[in-house]
């Protein structure tokens, strides 16, 4: 009887083992396929599934340093892609938690009807704004401005409202005898923000950031609607127009520049994942 | 002496209050106030203005000729590409939102076992949700899903001869849906967070009835988990029907329309054709749709979702 039991379970813990490498390997296998096609000759990419190349060569990487029509090349598409990503994440930072303190913790009028409004724009699709959006940066004569103003502007009034929302949710388990006691000792409201209610939420900070960097610097459709001239072009569409020139033949050189665009993301993942998995965690499951 | 101060705490609201003193009162209001003014600027006016232009034939070169006209809205359920691209669109849900949340919940419960190794499965897991809406996935994705590509070598080593999943019309959606259940890594994030929170007592209950680990599974586990459940699906329907950088980048919409989903066709029609009332309605037409699921899933709420404090 123990001795079938035992079996069981080990039978059990078999099957679970097997379900996760397999799924797992299914999932990661072409990332790491990629990372090793970089390194192919484009005649080797897709003669075998196996992931060493045979010949490695930088000629992939070589190729991916190439300019794009005279006036980009890689590392200065990187450069436009952080010059509106990291604006953006400063600005994200400063005007979500001002927002989330607002809600969090003051009684005013009209406050009920304000957060409803808040919680409901959670549910508002881009698709719906793009166009209208794109009519107003266009009258206010901001599409494609140097500036990158219509990717960046709109953080500056905390229009991401999943992170507002977040951090109020941890807000919420910040004890309000803290801004009572900063309130006894002369604290304005403002100071109390600054210097008992940032400290607090400070890890809540940090992953509302991380998460703003990584889909900002991944966004697609904004830099698509918004950058039209070449020199100013961030990775995204950087990747995606050097795909559609070089449709076919040189595959090395294309999942080169892929790998390149993705390695600041990777890398911030990997010093980082705690935060993403507590961000994304606190965000789901109310607290 | 208690008469006296109640008589002065009532005095005071008669006071003409001063503007000062109402500020001071509603100070939560001002932290408030960038948002609302980009909520104003960046969304309600927007909102707005599209609800009007879809009601006109406003092409952002040739100017407004027609207002409070129902043509776009006629066109949108009378035209067969649009008509099409709304059950692609369907379709693209239907299939990506269970199976993303079947397999989240899945893989999270495996993980929640006494796993060695938890946090490398998770990272594992988590990575591709982390990358996979950026232009580079998109691009692997083609190279995998070639005629000559990844799939079709390793299907060809087992000497399986592999379709053209790019280019047959009943093979192209489904790549496109691979791509964002593969993202099943934020949900399962969050699914495990949720299973860590029910109660080891519970399933030690559980199975003292006698009840065995799947039944433990459906009967204890997925009733607590219910509200997180219904959060995934609730996020998951939203993004499923904004998806746009899959097809895109990947098919064009192709072939033969098979992966037009909707927010392609309000992107063409924008962006390409400049023809913003036809956009703006299809993407009312869109909201709509989205909204009506939206509340569907909200009212549903209370014939499966439990929250705890209504177990008392």
């Amino acid at each position: 009887m123990a001795a079938e039991s035992k079996t069981k379970h080990y039978v059990n813990l078999f099957i679970r083992y097997f379900v996760l490498i397999l799924v797992g390997l299914i999932m990661v296998y072409p990332l790491i396929w990629m990372v090793g096609a970089t390194f192919k000759s484009n005649s080797e990419i897709f003669s075998s599934i196996g992931f060493i190349p045979k010949n490695p060569t930088l000629e992939g990487y070589q190729k991916a340093m190439e300019n794009y029509g005279g006036t980009i090349n890689v590392w200065k598409a990187m450069l436009n892609t952080f010059s509106y990503v990291i604006p953006k994440v400063i600005f994200t930072m400063i005007s979500a938690t001002v927002t989330a303190y607002g809600f969090g913790r003051f009684q005013f009028k009209g406050r009920g009807i304000l957060f409803s409004i808040l919680m409901a724009t959670l549910f508002l699709p881009q698709v719906v704004l793009n166009v209208p959006q794109f009519i107003l940066f266009t009258k206010l004569g901001w599409v494609d401005s140097p500036l990158y103003l219509p990717i960046i502007v709109p953080t500056l009034f905390a229009t991401d409202t999943l992170f507002v929302f977040q951090l109020i949710q941890f807000l919420r388990n910040v004890p309000k005898e803290l801004d009572e006691a900063a309130k006894i000792d002369g604290c304005n409201s403002v100071q109390t923000l600054v210097k008992v209610i940032v400290p607090m939420l400070s890890p809540a900070i940090t992953s509302i950031a991380l998460f703003q960097f990584m889909w900002s610097s991944n966004d697609f459709m904004g830099p698509l609607l918004y950058v039209n001239t070449p020199a100013k072009y961030p990775l995204a569409i950087f990747v995606k127009l050097s795909m559609d020139a070089d449709a076919g033949f040189s595959w090395n050189r294309i999942l080169a520049l892929s790998l390149i665009s993705i390695l600041p993301s990777l890398i911030i993942f990997f010093l980082a994942q705690d935060k993403f998995v507590d961000g994304i965690s606190a965000g789901g499951v109310k607290g | 002496m208690a008469k006296k101060s109640n008589a002065a705490v009532a005095a005071i609201p008669k006071k003409k209050k001063s503007f000062k003193d109402i500020c001071r009162d509603n100070i939560g209001f001002f932290f408030v106030l960038p948002w609302l003014f980009g909520f104003l600027v960046f969304k309600l006016w927007p909102m707005a203005s599209s609800l009007f232009y879809s009601f006109t034939d406003y092409n952002l070169f040739k100017g407004m000729n027609v207002i409070g006209t129902l043509q776009n809205y006629i066109d949108v359920f009378t035209t067969r590409k649009i008509v099409t691209a709304l059950q692609v669109t369907f379709k693209y849900a239907f299939i990506t939102v269970p199976l993303k949340l079947v397999f989240a919940l899945f893989i999270a419960y495996i993980l929640n076992f006494k796993i060695k190794g938890v946090n490398f499965f998770r990272t594992a897991y988590y990575i591709p949700s982390i990358l996979g809406g950026s232009v580079a996935i998109a691009v692997l994705w083609k190279a995998v899903f070639r005629d000559d590509g990844l799939l079709n070598t390793v299907l060809g080593f087992f000497g399986i001869a592999g379709p053209s999943w790019l280019s047959d019309p009943d093979y192209a959606l489904f790549v496109i849906c691979l791509l964002r259940v593969w993202q099943f890594g934020s949900a399962m994030v969050i699914f495990l967070a949720a299973l860590k929170g029910v109660p080891q007592d519970l399933y030690e209950a559980a199975a003292i009835d006698g009840a065995g680990k799947w039944r433990q599974f459906f009967s204890v586990t997925v009733p607590i988990i219910t509200p997180v459940i219904f959060y995934n699906l609730v996020t998951q329907l939203c993004q499923a029907f904004q998806e746009f950088n899959g097809p895109y980048i990947i098919t064009q919409g192709g072939p033969r329309n098979s992966t037009t989903l909707i927010s392609l066709l309000i992107y063409n029609s924008a962006f390409k054709q400049y023809d913003m009332g036809m956009a703006s309605a299809m993407a009312w037409v869109m909201f709509v749709i989205l909204m009506i699921f939206t509340i569907i899933a909200f009212l549903s709420q209370k014939y499966w979702v439990f929250y705890s404090d209504e177990e008392g």
